[in-house]
């Protein structure tokens, strides 16, 4: 796992050309942010601890899980609303609580800030029928799905919920959202395992472009932090095990002594929105999505190829695009996982960048808030978009003695203050699914 | 002891359904009157037969449409 891999050489890979040629894009700009994550309940709070170098990971409270290979994570701080806990009762009635996994309920939670953060709430039934949902999740109601096998099996059929299927299905986020706010465009639900967020966007933004919404509401959400979800991940060497007596230390993205990932949970959703709709009804723009690229490594179930091409062919897909140079990005938030895959794609982004390395700062967040699965890609991509309004990275926690020799900064330990327009997202998933996000600073 | 089961019977229903405990009269529909939809009086009945420990058929558990319908359903079962 700590062998030192050499990325030295260009790799060869074989890129699909992508072009704008011929092509009449609609821009597509992010006009809302909601989020729900381990540091807090809210984009505002969240960014706030994570500039200050603040950690999501503890013992778990949940459930009893000192019988497990992993017994702590990061958790949502679940409360009363106040100190920034989530208090669930501000989403959903206590009675329809029940009936949603929590995966649900945390991306309702996102939804209904980001919408609220756009200001869109349309009333009209064009205006809501130009207007999608696409909220994704990795693994979806886990925990509603063992609960209801152990009821099968200990007291028979009869006892299953009416609402247990409409309450662990994927897409009934994006259903729900609908729902409530009466939006009748696209209604879809990506499951891209850890990749899901980043492709809900992209996805999402490609609706708009090709004119199927003038606006979606596009994230992930996850739910993984049970006896199930850890059991299920410890079995596949994934998680981080070693560090039960400071599980703050536990999440460290390049360092020698990663030893896996550090579960998390929570839902970060994202409104998008076509330029001249935003424009049109002056509403607050953060950014313009303005790359997307989409690979398969086709190598393993849960291990990126040595080089990673597969990542780094997603990488030059959405630089490419976005009709930028590499040397243009300014900020990356990287995939980070905390394992041995962390090397790799610094490789990957190396040979992207080729001699801008220099001039780039790349952190992974995934060392304060754990790794969101399904939600990761859309809570990530949040932020960058608050690193293009505020112009800071935050900081790669735990990141003390470096696994690799790089020329970019890796933001240890510390937010980096600097000039960031150009951002890009990277997002890997099980069965080797990449996707990348460039977003713009929108200016004038 | 019939006001027992009617008062574990609105118990159940204020908790699931969610409504204040004077709506849950003799004659309240659950459907019409209570905001219920198909899939919560398919739970509603699963959590009568979990209070009262009785078997409620499916063909039964379709003619338990009020309130009333139910104490009078569960008074004869007990």
């Amino acid at each position: 796992m700590r062998a030192p891999f050499s990325w030295g050489a260009t790799a060869c890979i074989t890129q699909v050309e992508v072009t704008n040629e011929g092509i009449q894009m609609r821009r597509v700009v992010v006009t809302g942010l909601g989020m729900v994550s381990p540091l807090a309940d809210g984009v505002e709070a969240t960014w706030r601890r994570l500039l200050a170098g603040e950690s999501g990971a503890g013992t778990i409270q949940r459930f009893d899980a000192s019988h497990l290979a992993t017994g702590y994570a990061c958790e949502v701080p679940v409360g009363d609303g106040s100190n920034d806990t989530f208090d669930a009762a501000r989403y959903l009635e206590p009675k329809e609580q029940r009936k949603v996994d929590d995966f649900i309920l945390y991306g309702m939670a996102a939804a209904q800030q980001a919408i609220e953060n756009s200001g869109w709430m349309p009333e009209d039934e064009e205006d809501r029928v130009r207007t999608g949902v696409m909220i994704g999740s990795g693994i979806g109601g886990l925990q509603s799905i063992a609960e209801t096998a152990v009821l099968l099996k200990e007291r028979g059929p009869r006892r299953v919920s009416p609402f247990f299927i409409p309450g662990a299905l994927i897409n009934l986020v994006s259903g729900q959202v609908s729902i409530r706010y009466g939006f009748k465009g696209p209604n879809h639900a990506v499951v891209t395992a850890c990749s899901t967020g980043a492709h809900a966007i992209g996805d999402a933004a490609r609706l708009i472009q090709w004119g199927d919404a003038d606006v979606m509401v596009a994230g992930g959400a996850e739910s993984p932090i049970s006896e199930i979800g850890i059991a299920g991940f410890n079995a596949c060497k994934a998680l981080s095990t070693g560090r039960g007596d400071a599980p703050t230390k536990a999440s460290r993205p390049w360092d020698k002594d990663r030893d896996g990932f550090v579960m998390g949970e929570g839902a970060g959703v994202v409104v998008l929105e076509e330029y001249e709709h935003a424009v049109a009804r002056g509403a607050k723009i953060y950014a313009e999505v303005i790359g997307y690229g989409l690979s398969g490594d086709a190598h393993h179930i849960t291990a990126p190829p040595p080089n990673h091409e597969g990542a780094e062919r997603a990488m030059r897909a959405a630089v490419a695009r976005a009709g930028i140079d590499a040397s243009e990005i300014d900020y990356v938030n990287a995939h980070g996982t905390s394992t041995m895959a962390d090397t790799i794609e610094l490789g990957a982004v190396e040979r992207l960048v080729g001699a801008a390395a220099g001039g780039l700062t790349m952190s992974s967040t995934k060392s304060s808030i754990g790794h969101l699965l399904g939600a990761a890609g859309a809570v990530e991509a949040i932020f960058c978009i608050l690193a293009i309004r505020d112009q800071v990275a935050p900081p790669t926690l735990n990141l003390d003695d470096p696994a690799a020799e790089t020329e970019i900064d890796l933001a240890a330990n510390a937010k980096v203050e600097r000039d960031i327009d150009v951002i890009l997202s990277n997002s890997f998933g099980f069965g080797g699914t990449n996707a990348a996000l460039i977003m713009r600073r929108v200016t004038g | 002891m019939s006001d027992s089961i009617a008062d574990r019977v609105k118990k159940i229903v204020v908790e699931h359904l969610g409504v204040e405990e004077d709506k849950v009269t003799e004659n309240a529909s659950f459907i019409d009157d209570l905001g219920a939809d198909s899939l919560d009086t398919v739970e509603l009945v699963m959590a009568f037969e979990e209070e009262f420990g009785i078997e409620i058929p499916d063909d039964a558990a379709e003619t338990i449409q009020t309130f009333g319908d139910a104490v009078k359903f569960i008074t004869e079962a007990s």
